[in-house]
């Protein structure tokens, strides 16, 4: 059981690691949003996972609470995460960043 | 009317969630029922119009997310398609942190969905899968700008983009 949930952390701490690095490696704005925001979803997901497992395996109303909380924040996270990185990549896009290296780019096209 | 009670509902249901354990009404103590019930009818009243409303089409019934086979799509394609393929898509997105081999881009993709609904549900889905994100959308058509770090081609399809999203987003909200 224990086992289990370590291995449940350990790729969601991995996920966010990478998330970190993708902010050193990536050039701009565009492609860090994707290392930064979706890699440490990804990883909070397996840590959430962990916690509502433990929660509902150990059992009594306390863990059963911070299980339910722990789905209420998952589910937060989801809603709010893709929103919040669109509002980022549409802001910018509009104070004039473009994509650097970028091979196409038929949003410039339209304007 | 219709639209600020089925608001409270889904407020009320998740003040019930939030409050789980605390008394013992059920397991809920009569102040937090009373409290939630007074929050989710302001709520209602503040956000009925915004969360149910009528969309343009005839697929935009305003009462059509209440339905329970939707709701269980929805779940569905939750767990099963959409897990998968975010699970594919960061495993690839680590792959080009640590190699650093990326080709980004901005592309347009044309789901061809009707209403407000499902265009968030198809935005919010590529923007959660790495290696894709919206970055704007076409309000009168209803196309997507896509910002795809690994493009292969300029005017690729909507299937090289993001797979089978768009017939689930189309099945679970038209």
């Amino acid at each position: 059981m224990h086992i289990f949930l370590y291995v449940l952390f350990g790729i969601g701490v991995a996920f966010n690691g990478l998330g970190a690095l993708a902010l050193i490696r990536f050039p701009d704005v565009y492609t860090r949003l994707h290392g930064a925001t979706k890699c440490t979803t990804f990883g909070s997901i397996f840590t959430a996972v962990a916690v509502i497992v433990y929660g509902f395996a150990r059992g009594g109303t306390t863990y059963q609470t911070l299980a339910i909380h722990a789905i209420i924040a998952l589910l937060a996270l989801l809603i709010t995460n893709p929103t919040g990185s669109h509002a980022i990549a549409r802001a910018s896009y509009r104070s004039g960043i473009k994509p650097k290296g970028a091979v196409v780019d038929k949003l410039e096209d339209r304007s | 009317m219709l639209a600020t009670l089925i608001t409270a509902g889904v407020a009320f249901v998740f003040y019930l969630l939030l409050t789980f354990g605390s008394g013992t009404v059920g397991v809920w103590s009569i102040e937090e029922l009373i409290t939630g019930a007074v929050l989710s009818l302001v709520a209602g009243l503040v956000a009925g119009r915004v969360a149910v409303r009528r969309e343009g089409g005839e697929r935009g019934h305003p009462l059509r997310m209440l339905n329970p086979l939707r709701i269980l799509l929805f779940l569905v394609y939750l767990v099963g398609p959409f897990l998968f393929a975010m699970a594919k898509a960061n495993l690839d997105v680590a792959y080009r942190v640590i190699t650093g081999k990326i080709r980004p881009g901005i592309v347009r993709l044309t789901p061809g969905l009707s209403t407000d609904f499902g265009v968030t549900l198809l935005a919010n889905s590529i923007t959660l899968t790495p290696g894709t994100l919206s970055v704007d959308v076409d309000e009168e058509n209803r196309d997507l700008y896509v910002h795809w770090i690994n493009v292969t081609d300029p005017e690729p399809s909507t299937k090289a983009v993001c797979g089978s999203f768009p017939d689930w987003a189309r099945r679970i909200a038209e």
